[in-house]
């Protein structure tokens, strides 16, 4: 059985390897499409929020546009973009929201909604997943 | 962001997909055959969750089928309960016992450690978990034949997982170390006392790796090590290397249709199973899962 395992091995390296070498070339915003795209997919990102009916009622008084406009940038700074986002830091942008986990998975399912409705490719959504995930930490207030 | 192990793993708030993983033949949420860190259904912190399951896996001479059902509170604790039936087919025949089912209950409970095996995407930090899993089989015409070979009819695993989910590379990869005495996952009973006293723990390591495809779709391989306690008392009995047991590994497909349903399609190797009555075959052949949350 040691053959076996060693044949499991070989393809888990290769499975690992293949995904940790990207061949991409250029940064993240550049494969992205630059800031309109970034915009487009904000745009239905910040419609589909305010419609969904587990966290649309934490938005029912943000101004989608200026919403949109400044994820927009937090977006194309996050990702090597010539942005520069001038909003409040995560922690406080959310300070006094009652935002749970559930709240926090229900936002990322909506973002992969709108990126796959915008037809950002899988590996591209799991770059900008992978940038703002970590945001959990703070901007989760209900442990 | 995934779908696939947890399209069952979404509560009504809910988890995101992929991060409940899919239900083990054990009960426990995890790959196919091997339990992970992760906690499993759709509930997420301060959120309770169920989900049940439905497996059947074929091999050349056997067929195993198992329903489980598995509770979480809070992505922190996780209780299971699976129940399987094997078939013995061409063994039972051949044991005088046609038509020879061996049926196993198996109570497992999970708890998180530290971690967060999808969101911690910037850092290497695994999400890890320690669990038991107590087996009770009923051998029913077997039992004398295991009673002989000084197999328990019962016996608990203890296991600690760690599951890192590679956000960026879509990669998951999850190491499990588990504490076992079981014959054949249990189905063959627990330890062996023919041929010399084996009825010490063992620590047999398990590895999967996934990768998603897409939000909803991943690919990934198992690999279980296996204890190989029969085989001495086989041998002592006049059986030769008649009840020798090998590693068991799988390569599977997982879908996630809807956030509260996935299926997953395997193609299993469990080596040799019982190689006296089945002409040393190894046991290959398809596995299929559903899992439902709620």
């Amino acid at each position: 059985m040691r053959k076996k395992f060693m044949g499991f091995a070989l393809a888990l390296g290769m499975a690992l390897s293949s995904g940790m070498v990207s061949a991409n070339t250029g940064s993240l915003y550049d494969q992205l499409g630059g800031k309109e795209s970034i915009r487009t997919v904000m745009d239905d990102f910040v419609a589909r929020v305010k419609a969904d009916p587990r966290i649309g009622d934490q938005f029912q008084n943000t101004d989608a546009n200026r919403l949109a406009s400044q994820l927009t940038d937090q977006v194309c700074e996050a990702t090597g973009g010539p942005c520069k986002y001038v909003g409040l830091d995560m922690k406080a942008a959310h300070a006094g929201m009652t935002i749970t986990k559930a709240h926090f998975n229900a936002l990322v399912e909506v973002l992969v909604a709108s990126m796959n409705a915008k037809g950002v490719p899988f590996d591209l959504q799991t770059d900008i997943l992978a940038l703002l995930a970590p945001m959990h930490r703070d901007v989760i207030t209900v442990r | 962001m995934t779908g696939l192990l947890s399209a069952p793993a979404f509560a009504a708030t809910g988890k995101l997909v992929l991060t409940g993983g899919v239900s083990t033949i054990e009960g426990a949420a995890g790959g196919g055959l091997t339990p992970w860190a992760v906690i499993g259904t759709q509930a997420t912190e301060n959120e309770w969750g169920i989900a049940a399951n439905i497996t059947q896996a074929r091999t050349d001479d056997y067929t195993v089928d198992t329903q489980g059902l598995t509770f979480a509170w809070d992505e922190r604790i996780e209780f299971s309960l699976g129940s399987q039936t094997l078939d013995t087919g061409i063994t039972g025949t051949a044991l005088g016992l046609p038509g020879l089912d061996l049926e196993q209950t198996i109570v497992g409970v999970k708890y998180r450690l530290f971690g967060e095996a999808v969101l911690d995407s910037d850092t290497w930090l695994p999400q890890v978990s320690v669990g038991l899993q107590h087996k009770r089989l009923d051998a029913a015409g077997l039992e004398p034949t295991l009673n002989a070979l000084g197999a328990e009819d019962s016996g608990t695993d203890a296991y600690i997982s760690a599951t890192k989910l590679f956000l960026k590379q879509g990669v998951l990869v999850n190491g499990t170390l588990r504490a076992t005495k079981a014959n054949q996952n249990g189905f063959l009973g627990f330890g062996s006392r023919l041929g010399g006293d084996d009825t010490d723990y063992e620590l047999m390591p398990e590895f999967s790796v996934a990768k998603l495809l897409k939000d909803n779709l991943a690919i990934g391989a198992e690999y279980r090590f296996m204890p190989n306690k029969l085989e001495a008392a086989g041998r002592a009995a006049g059986l030769g290397n008649g009840l020798a047991a090998d590693d068991w590994m799988d390569i599977f497909v997982a879908w996630a249709p809807t956030k509260n349903v996935s299926l997953t399609a395997a193609y299993v190797d469990l080596g040799r199973i019982v190689p006296g009555t089945t002409n040393g075959r190894d046991q290959t052949g398809v596995y299929l899962s559903a899992q439902f949350a709620f």
